[in-house]
């Protein structure tokens, strides 16, 4: 006991002081990207035909970049070799539509807060069923890594649970293999109304690296109706709890 | 005897398929298991479609060697499976069943593995709808009869922020007889998605093949891609490859004790282990802006480079840590209430773990010297690596101090590569592959050995490409492991494993 309570006081207090101080992220960390102004229309197109995961298109000759598809390439080519864009330290990346996670103008329009009336319901406790669906376990690894003490996720009265039946909403990974969809509907079938749905990391959003699987669909847009999207492959843990905070209206 | 000595060959080979000879079944089937009763273990096995039927290549091991040998033969239609008396090709042979529609006769076990179309127009060998997808789950489950029998199953939707898989449990009270385990709810389809690359988006796809060992399966194709061209990655990158390679090891050795100590409701050790593992993604993260290493390896060497500041700060960041961690985990090992849960529990027997052709912690935990970094050195490792670690027990406890010391291990082995790191660029450019190739790659990814073979064709586009994550020898261990266990003990047995779902559906 005494031993326990000796390494208790060395390992000392952990828990961040999120929100109230931000995070300090690492140096090469690749966050919210900036666009290039003024691309000729020849390095614009360069740009969008070199990306594996058509996370770029051209909109009437302006670059435009769809987080939602985006993994945030060390080695994206637009980057590299067409200067087309520069990922900043920007951590601050969910949406609550996905029409606001299209950049072409460096405005973005981050998450807001939900109605009163759900904020009344969820506000201060909200249990989430998590699904993985067809993830590789990265994005289920750094949501895991909320409940630990650094993030305490339950200090904002959110909590992961067990029973659909004991959830307020559904937070899924991964891009829906065909495997897995049925259980997926399932579970989401199962949670109380009213309830909420977060698409979170690229694959969840829109199919990310496995956009053109056969066995996979194109993340959870088509089946069910998304209200936080958390992009980044993985999105980093302060991505998302930034996006759950400021969906409950905690903090923006 | 009617069969024939193949050839040998270490890690990260290539030979041209024109010098492989293709032999006959029954000469393939004797060579293959007088290999395995002598001194080898399956590495990779796996079917190539041709046009008049189904190539197979066998990839053996051939540990205390450090060898790998090569058999190839070729079927049609239906032969005799091998699986009775090479237990260990179980699951490869209901994958080539399930991938391409032949069939091993008299497989005893012969069912789906992932619950896709056959990759080929071929039938279905258990008869499921032409055209349409298959229910996953949908096959006979073992089943045992008898008074105050009962069935529990679980999943895909397990408890936690886990992936999915479906477990079914024949019980007697609470005691478990057998435990049958269904996966592939997370099949992408990623191998097929190879076919004809490496395309742009081919890393990707591998780094995400087990995201939790991004590294690990980024190194083993780098090194493939590598072999393919015939140029080897600088050796400083190598350096940061293996560096990265122990930051895995340790983020998930620490973060898998944490959890097996919250499994027994332990939780000082729980809560600090899942900070600590957390610093050590961080590390991670400093070094290439992903936590989990995407975009550090590939092929021709590394994305980014530790220059400046870094090895200093790393080298302080893990005293720290070093420290920390110790500490951490000596808590609950030293805890007699932990021991008591831990010792006796989710026993592998040593010739079970043996005939499953288990690999990795799960096989050093059962007194297995199975180590990549031994055996089949690649790159910095070629005679740097000289101390594997194993216990004897086959037990909860085993596979975790497997672990424990591993961590010991690990941050001694990343002191030595920041103080030695080799001067010169990180990487260099890959000219094109050979064609009509096949190359192997082993690289001791932090669960265990990551199996990648590929086939080129005349234009040297990847043919085929073949993925082995450890999880898919050692899911068939955790099984036995449950046999005589209380049900109870699933979630500790389960995590003292911690096997991928996805490296093993892909």
């Amino acid at each position: 006991m005494l031993t326990i309570i000796r390494e208790r006081l060395r390992q000392g207090h952990r828990t961040g002081k999120y929100p109230k101080v931000e995070p300090i992220l690492p140096e090469r960390f690749r966050g919210l990207p900036q666009l290039a102004q003024n691309l000729t229309p020849q390095r614009c197109a360069d740009a969008v035909a070199s990306c594996p995961f058509a996370a770029l298109s051209s909109n009437g000759g302006k670059l435009r970049l769809d987080l939602g598809r985006c993994l945030f390439c060390a080695d994206c080519p637009a980057a590299a070799d067409h200067a087309a864009l520069a990922f900043s330290n920007d951590y601050r990346l969910a949406t609550s539509r996905r029409e606001d996670m299209l950049l072409d103008d460096n405005v973005y329009n981050v998450a807001e807060r939900l109605n009163k009336s759900m904020r009344k319901l969820f506000g201060r406790s909200l249990k989430l069923r998590q699904v993985s669906a067809g993830g590789c376990n990265a994005c289920e690894a750094d949501l895991n890594v909320l409940s630990t003490l650094v993030f305490d996720l339950a200090r904002f009265g959110i909590q992961f649970v067990a029973s659909p039946r004991h959830a307020d909403g559904i937070m899924v990974t991964g891009p829906v293999t065909e495997n897995m969809k049925s259980a997926l509907l399932d579970t989401y079938a199962a949670i109380p109304e009213p309830k909420l749905v977060i698409a979170s990391g690229a694959c969840a959003i829109a199919g990310g690296p496995y956009c053109d699987s056969p066995e996979a669909h194109q993340g959870i847009g088509d089946l069910l109706p998304v209200d936080l999207y958390i992009p980044g492959c993985p999105p980093h843990p302060y991505t998302a709890l930034d996006g759950l905070l400021r969906m409950l209206g905690r903090i923006g | 005897m009617n069969s024939s000595k193949p050839r040998r060959f270490r890690n990260g080979f290539v030979v041209p398929l024109a010098e492989l000879p293709q032999l006959d079944y029954a000469i393939f089937s004797e060579s293959l298991l007088a290999e395995v009763a002598a001194d080898a273990r399956i590495a990779s096995y796996f079917g190539r479609p041709l046009a008049d039927g189904l190539e197979i290549y066998a990839i053996l091991a051939h540990d205390w060697n450090g060898k790998l040998s090569l058999l190839r033969t070729q079927v049609n239609g239906s032969f005799p499976s091998l699986t009775p008396m090479c237990p260990q090709l179980h699951l490869f042979e209901r994958e080539l069943s399930e991938q391409y529609g032949v069939r091993p006769d008299k497989h005893p076990w012969l069912k789906p593995v992932r619950f896709h179309k056959t990759w080929i127009d071929a039938a279905d060998i258990w008869g499921r709808p032409h055209g349409k997808h298959p229910v996953p789950g949908d096959m006979e489950f073992y089943r045992v009869d008898g008074e105050e029998v009962h069935e529990v199953a679980v999943g895909p939707v397990h408890a936690g922020v886990i992936e999915p898989g479906h477990f079914r449990f024949q019980c007697h009270g609470e005691e478990v007889m057998h435990l049958e385990i269904s996966l592939g709810y997370q099949h992408r389809g990623i191998e097929q998605m190879l076919i004809g690359g490496p395309h742009p988006s081919t890393i990707y796809l591998l780094e995400t093949s087990a995201g939790d060992t991004t590294v690990g399966h980024a190194t083993a194709y780098s090194q493939l891609l590598e072999s393919l061209a015939g140029c080897e990655a600088p050796l400083r990158a190598q350096a940061i490859r293996a560096l990265a390679l122990e930051l895995e090891r340790l983020a998930n050795h620490v973060g898998d004790i944490g959890a097996l100590a919250g499994d027994i409701g332990f939780l000082p050790t729980a809560s600090f282990c899942g900070r600590l593992r957390g610093d050590y993604l961080n590390l991670t993260a400093e070094l290439c802006g992903s936590r989990f290493g995407r975009g550090l390896v590939r092929p021709g060497g590394v994305g980014f480079d530790l220059d400046g500041t870094f090895p200093q700060t790393f080298v302080e960041r893990l005293k720290i840590l070093k420290r920390e961690t110790r500490g951490a985990i000596d808590l609950c090992f030293d805890a007699p209430s932990v021991l008591a849960r831990f010792e006796g529990t989710g026993l592998v027997r040593t010739d079970d773990a043996e005939a499953l052709g288990m690999v990795g912690v799960a096989a050093r935990g059962c007194g297995l010297v199975r180590d990549a970094r031994l055996h089949h050195p690649f790159g910095i490792w070629e005679g740097g690596f000289d101390t594997p670690i194993i216990e004897l027990d086959g037990d909860v406890f085993a596979r975790g101090n497997v672990r424990r010391r591993e961590i010991n291990a690990s941050l001694e082995l990343i002191n030595q590569l920041l103080r030695g790191l080799p001067q010169g660029p990180i990487s260099q450019p890959l000219g094109p592959l050979a064609a009509d190739s096949l190359a192997v790659s082993l690289c001791e990814g932090w669960r265990g050995e990551v199996v990648h073979a590929a086939i080129t064709d005349a234009s040297g586009r990847i043919d085929r490409y073949k993925i082995v994550d450890p999880s898919f020898h050692n899911w068939s261990g955790l099984s036995m492991a449950m046999r005589g266990q209380q049900i109870s003990d699933f979630p500790l047995c389960n995590k003292s494993f911690n096997l991928s779902y996805c490296g093993f559906d892909l």
